[in-house]
């Protein structure tokens, strides 16, 4: 099962009401690369993978679901108390006739969440391959949305972020050499 | 330690017809993850403070994103 | 309650707890990769139980932080007191 924790991963800030933001963010949580979409690919994944590589699995994706909240924290920041106006003004109104402030489970261009997002082929290294592109794809996504960003508090907490998917990709690739088992570590290390 | 570059440039053509102003030099990214291998045993590490404001432990993996509204900051560069 | 405000030091401490946290977090993704890492296991019970001690202290000033028995409660029950950490 599963414990949540009352606290966030990193201290998430924003610096101000910037729907607009919130807009490019939503990619982030409800997006083919986004947070929700990589939790449910790894812990879905677990269930067919050597044992050697559940216990990663298990623990980058809930490390994933720490990263949406941090996503959602965000959202909800910078849109909280935004007048219909400012919602307009930002492009929007779209959102918000269907879903008021509410948070909706949808990329930057309002395309809801499916599960087609998230391949699980069994094949082991096929799963762990889509794993590793899936981290640069969601760094990469990061990284477009810094260049859209003006705010610097939000940034800080979307470069942790990215951070992030570079170490999540290492550990995948580092799980692809475990399941090869030629790895001679005294030759390594 | 780091015997890679983190990122990488690219000349594209530019032809006359291109109607918006050219990028002459174009940026790609090349992190750590695609050199390092199995990580060794016993890298160097960054304080707990500061591996949370850099989103890693290890300092080898480090490295900060900043976009084009940003100037560079932070205390790790 | 939607009055209350956080002192400063709850921002302190949550962040100490971040901070060991992440750690934790970092450790236990290069162990899952590297078992027979003694250093690093070392390293990781070390901050394992610092962060115990840590989360003892934040519960006695501002509430449990997991719940389903993993925290003790107050009478009466506050786990449901706000802020939640969207809120902070």
């Amino acid at each position: 099962m599963w414990i949540y924790e009352k606290k966030l991963q990193y201290p998430v800030r924003v610096s101000e009401c910037n729907p607009r933001l919130a807009k490019y963010l939503i990619e982030q949580y409800g997006g083919a690369d986004g947070e929700l979409a990589a939790a449910l690919r790894y812990l879905n994944q677990r269930y067919t993978i050597p044992d050697k590589v559940i216990g990663l699995l298990t623990d980058i994706g809930t490390e994933e679901f720490a990263h949406l909240e941090m996503i959602a924290t965000m959202i909800y920041k910078l849109t909280k108390d935004a007048t219909p106006e400012m919602l307009k003004a930002a492009g929007i109104e779209d959102h918000y006739v269907n879903h008021d402030n509410a948070l909706f489970y949808q990329n930057a261009s309002g395309v809801p969440f499916t599960a087609s997002y998230i391949q699980a082929k069994g094949d082991p290294i096929t799963d762990l391959y889509e794993d590793i592109a899936a981290e640069e794809k969601a760094r990469a996504t990061y990284q477009w949305i810094i260049d859209m960003s003006d705010d610097p508090d939000l940034n800080d907490g979307l470069r942790f972020l990215r951070e992030r998917e570079i170490v999540h990709s290492q550990r995948f690739r580092e799980a692809v050499e475990m399941l090869k088992e030629e790895r001679d570590r005294k030759k390594i290390f | 330690m780091k015997n890679f570059t983190l990122r990488k440039t690219y000349h594209p053509y530019i032809s006359p017809f291109d109607p918006c102003p050219p990028v002459r030099e174009k940026t790609y990214y090349t992190p750590a993850q695609l050199y390092l291998g199995y990580q060794p045993q016993n890298l160097e590490q960054f304080s707990p403070k500061e591996a949370l404001k850099a989103g890693t432990l290890w300092k080898v993996f480090y490295d900060p994103y900043y976009g084009p509204n940003e100037k560079r900051r932070g205390p790790y560069e | 309650m939607s009055n209350k405000q956080l002192p400063q030091e709850f921002y302190t401490m949550m962040e100490e707890l971040q901070t060991l946290d992440f750690v934790l977090v970092e450790l236990t993704l290069y162990l899952d990769t590297h078992p027979d890492d003694y250093n690093a296991i070392t390293q990781f019970n070390e901050f394992s139980h610092a962060r115990r001690i840590l989360k003892n202290q934040f519960e006695e000033k501002f509430g449990p932080l997991q719940q389903f028995g993993n925290s003790y409660s107050d009478y009466p029950w506050n786990w449901n007191d706000p802020p939640w950490p969207w809120q902070i």
